[in-house]
């Protein structure tokens, strides 16, 4: 296929893609999975992404877009470096999600939705994670961090910031 | 399938097992209301209005997916549904805006209607209602967010029937929204069809918003004046200061051959009949060489004056008529007539776009083998074989899809190019540049030019099969293609032309050889008694007429809606010479260069019927009217009574004082009877009471044309009656050479699309100029 010369995308993840598609009875079966997979490695759904998809399921962009905004995980704006995620569902809320929320909108200084001006963090306020037992629970990126106090908000945030210049650094170097 | 019986309010209705419950209670007239469900589309069940209680089962289940089976009791009627029609009404107007009075559905919506009925005008909601900005996708389509109530009809509609897929719902539950392919426009083909489908007032059209309620139009049934489809569109008219104007084209009560269908030449194209360039005033040239306006009757007199003179000092043979493919059959039929039997020449033609003649003479003789649009989209089998139907014949290639949709129809495509409808084809046989000529030596069993036994096979095996070919046949071959199918059983043909009545015009006789319905004016039989003088040699063709008036042999032209100047690019110079009429609705290029002008009604301001390029003949209605043009028939019949000519004998109307004399008088007249008049008293008819009624020239068509015996209480009440040419006896083949299909696109319609500026406004929205988008 031409598309495939023509691909955004990393070989690797290409590479799966072309798996995808000819995994299911029907070609579309594969969209959702393949645009987390697109999220995750371009950051968000640009436009270039949606065209890319379209094209290797064999569907127009519009019905890529319908199904895309139906889902609140997927985004078509980029997220920072480290998208911080937040549960306030009931066991979150009950545990005091709401304060931790707001100490990390006081931290980062940006609210749901937001994005840090240097780009390395982003906020979120989301639907329950899966990890009630460990109220409150937050994810960064695929990391789980569990029953946190608002205390523990600037070392984790710490954390986050040193792995962004080392590898700021080693980017440069 | 086999018959079920089930019960639904305590009645016995009896229906297909597997039919959906909706079509069954609604056929037995039981009324169950429902937003998302529309016939021929899929199943959405988003509504929740059609609820029903089916005995036995514990929740009220959806009549519009709901099969009925053997024994099945329902109940479409009681508190308990009222109720939840009601809290479903509650919930959609929860978001929907009460502005009724503004909105353009407002008297014709849908959800206005429900809440009248199930009384859901309060509600507990008292949120405040989400607004969203309207949005413009296109010069024909406006969506207002509001007020939709997501029923998914336009999406359905835009995929399914018109397999176009420019509509999607974007996000998910109350902030949902319906979404076009473009991002903020819609890539489309601007059919307007997702207008006509939306329940309520959330995608309206750009032609009609804001413009008038739909109480305060008169809507007239009438049809396009487009393509040669026919379609049937309902005009929403309306009075102004110069007689009365169209606001609105639809089909509105969904009947006729084109069912829901209408294209966006037949929704926008008709703001040609309000252009400002329109004429109003006959035209005469004065002695300064200007076209002056003048008063109908010097216009009338001195056109009159000039024709008799041309005539009677010059002979026929000095003037030629130029006739048109969209004025009516009557129209054409009196032209003929007029330039056979009044001005005494054959003279007479139009701008062929297709060569029906050829297609009659390969039919001679054989009945029952011409396909009607009905027949076409009830097919099992189709062959298409040329053209392009998404574009030049919206309507028929809505049938075809809709026919392959919900009846599996099987479609055969044989094209030199690749065209849209082999999205749904069965079967595709790409020919080479001149494969055309090569297929029906092919379709009989040789492979010497076109190898692809598989296609042929299927084709074969076919039980019955419609042949429909495009403009790229013309003599002969239309001929060996229709030999082919007329030595098989169950073939029959459709051949596609171009203009609202090209078909009309040549069944009519505007050619120089033939007679109405093809008959050859060498031999005119019948045609000798009814046209007294009548020559009996072929006339020049259109473009040999207008070299006859350069080279100073021709004393008249007259030309009726026709643009030969323009079509023909002759040079202007060429008409000096010649005393020209035009009868016509703008100032063409021809026009302009006439000594005389009338100012002609549009089809959409007369009565009459036309001839769609399948033969059917559907009856034109007046519908909008235009202070100062008159229809071509009455400027017609004035023309002659101008020339001194007995305008009975042109036109057949009131009684003629004689009674049928059946052979008792002898003289000269033995013998001889008021054949109209025996005619029409034999069918129980009555003679038309004015010269100006074009029906009574259809008495005298269907009188003479052997192919047209119409149906007449099928053509009066508004549906199509068919046509067929096989009745006719004797034909010959006229100029293959001098068609010259006019390609007429989407958006495009000779000289009424140029005029039309909501088809000028979509053709620039279809092709953007990217230079020209603004940042704002």
């Amino acid at each position: 296929m031409s598309s495939e010369t023509m691909t955004i995308f990393s070989p690797k993840v290409a590479a799966r893609f072309d798996a995808l598609v000819q995994k299911y009875p029907v070609k579309r079966s594969a969209l959702v999975p393949m645009l987390l997979y697109a999220q995750d490695e371009v950051g968000y759904l640009s436009d270039a992404v949606i065209a890319d998809v379209a094209a290797r399921i064999g569907i127009t962009e519009l019905e890529v877009r319908n199904v895309a905004t139906y889902y609140s995980m997927l985004r078509f704006k980029p997220a920072g470096k480290f998208n911080v995620q937040v549960c306030t569902n009931i066991s979150c809320m009950l545990r005091g999600a709401y304060d931790l929320f707001d100490r990390f909108q006081d931290e980062l200084g940006v609210g749901h939705k937001g994005v840090t001006p240097d780009g390395v963090f982003s906020l979120e306020e989301v639907e329950c994670i899966g990890a009630c037992c460990w109220a409150p629970a937050i994810q960064v990126n695929y990391d789980f961090h569990d029953d946190l106090t608002p205390d523990q908000v600037p070392a984790i945030l710490d954390t986050y910031r040193g792995k962004a210049k080392a590898e700021g650094t080693a980017a440069h170097a | 399938m086999a018959d079920v019986t089930i019960t639904v309010d305590g009645k016995k209705l009896t229906a297909p097992a597997g039919a959906l419950l909706i079509d069954v209670c609604r056929k037995a007239g039981i009324e169950i209301p429902a937003f998302c469900y529309y016939p021929g589309l899929s199943l959405q069940a988003a509504c929740r209005m059609c609820v029903v209680r089916q005995e036995k089962v514990p929740k009220l289940q959806t009549a519009c997916t709901t099969t009925v089976a053997e024994g099945q009791v329902f109940i479409t009627d009681s508190p308990e549904i009222t109720q939840a029609r009601k809290a479903t009404i509650e919930l959609l107007l929860g978001n929907h805006p009460l502005d009724c009075p503004v909105c353009d559905a407002g008297g014709e919506c849908e959800l206005q209607d429900m809440t009248f009925k199930y009384g859901a005008g309060e509600s507990l909601y008292a949120e405040a209602k989400q607004h969203r900005e309207e949005q413009q996708w296109s010069p024909a389509v406006f969506y207002d967010r509001p007020r939709c109530i997501l029923c998914y009809r336009c999406i359905r509609m835009c995929g399914e029937g018109m397999d176009v897929w420019a509509l999607g719902v974007q996000n998910r539950g109350a902030s949902a929204v319906i979404a076009p392919n473009g991002g903020d426009r819609l890539d489309c083909e601007q059919c307007g069809m997702c207008i006509d489908v939306c329940p309520v007032g959330a995608l309206t059209s750009g032609s009609y918003r804001y413009k008038t309620r739909p109480w305060e139009m008169n809507h007239v049934s009438t049809v396009c004046t487009h393509c040669a489809d026919g379609c049937k569109v309902t005009l929403g008219v309306r009075q102004s200061n110069d007689g009365s104007a169209i606001v609105r084209a639809d089909n509105r009560d969904k009947s006729g051959i084109n069912g829901d269908f209408l294209c966006a030449k037949g929704r926008f194209g008709f703001d040609f009949v309000e252009n400002p360039e329109r004429l109003s005033k006959p035209l005469v040239r004065n002695a300064a060489g200007k076209l002056e306006p003048a008063t109908w009757e010097h216009a009338l007199r001195v056109a009159a004056a000039r024709l008799k003179e041309v005539r009677d000092s010059r002979g026929g043979s000095a003037i030629g008529v130029i006739g048109s493919n969209v004025t009516t059959n009557e129209e054409n039929y009196l032209l003929q007539k007029f330039a056979r039997a009044v001005l005494q020449t054959n003279n007479i033609d139009h701008e062929r776009t297709t060569d029906y003649s050829a297609f009659a003479h390969a039919l001679a003789g054989h009945t029952g083998r011409s396909a009607s649009l009905r027949e076409i989209a009830a097919a099992p089998a189709i062959l298409l074989i040329g053209g392009n139907p998404t574009e030049e014949h919206p309507l028929l290639a809505w049938e075809l899809r809709t026919n392959v949709r919900l009846n599996r129809a099987r479609l055969y495509i044989a094209n030199t190019a690749e065209i849209k409808l082999e999205r749904q084809a069965k079967a595709v046989l790409r020919l080479s540049a001149n494969g055309y000529t090569h297929l029906p030596a092919y379709l009989g069993g040789s492979d010497a030019a076109i190898a692809n036994t598989a296609f042929r096979e299927a084709l074969l095996a076919e039980e019955s099969l419609v042949v429909i070919f495009g403009q790229e046949y013309r003599g002969a071959p239309v001929e060996e293609l229709v030999q082919w199918g007329v030595n098989r059983p169950n073939v029959r043909f459709a051949f596609l032309g171009d203009l609202a009545n090209s078909r009309g015009a040549a069944d009519m006789g505007l050619l120089p050889s033939l007679l109405p319905g093809y008959v050859p004016v060498t031999t005119p039989g019948a045609f000798a008694a009814e046209y007294s003088g009548m020559p009996t040699a072929p006339g020049k063709t259109h473009p040999e007429m207008l070299a006859a008036a350069a080279n100073g042999q021709l004393g008249a032209l007259f030309i009726v809606g026709a643009n030969p100047v323009s079509s023909l690019r002759s040079d202007p110079a060429q008409l000096k010479g010649t005393f020209v009429i035009v009868q016509d609705i703008f100032l063409t290029e021809t026009a302009a260069l006439a000594d005389v002008v009338f100012p002609a009604a549009s089809l959409y301001e007369k009565t009459g019927t036309i001839t769609n390029t399948y033969g059917d003949v559907q009856l034109v209605k007046k519908g909008a009217d235009r202070a100062g043009t008159k229809p071509d028939f009455e400027i017609l019949v004035r023309l002659a009574g101008a020339m001194g000519v007995d305008v009975k004998a042109l036109v057949p109307f009131g009684k003629t004082g004689m009674t049928a004399d059946l052979g008792q008088s002898r003289g000269a007249q033995a013998g001889e009877a008021d054949r109209h008049a025996v005619w029409l008293a034999a069918r129980g008819l009555e003679p038309k009471l004015s010269p100006f009624d074009p029906l009574a020239a259809l008495d005298e068509i269907e009188r003479l044309v052997p192919a047209y015996k119409l149906d007449r209480p099928n053509l009066f009440g508004g549906n199509d009656a068919t046509t067929d040419p096989g009745f006719v006896p004797v034909s010959a083949l006229s100029g293959p050479d001098l068609v010259t299909p006019t390609h007429n696109g989407l958006f495009t319609s000779g000289t009424l699309g140029y005029y039309s500026d909501s088809l000028k406004d979509l053709q620039r929205h279809q092709t953007p100029a990217r230079a020209e988008t603004a940042a704002d």
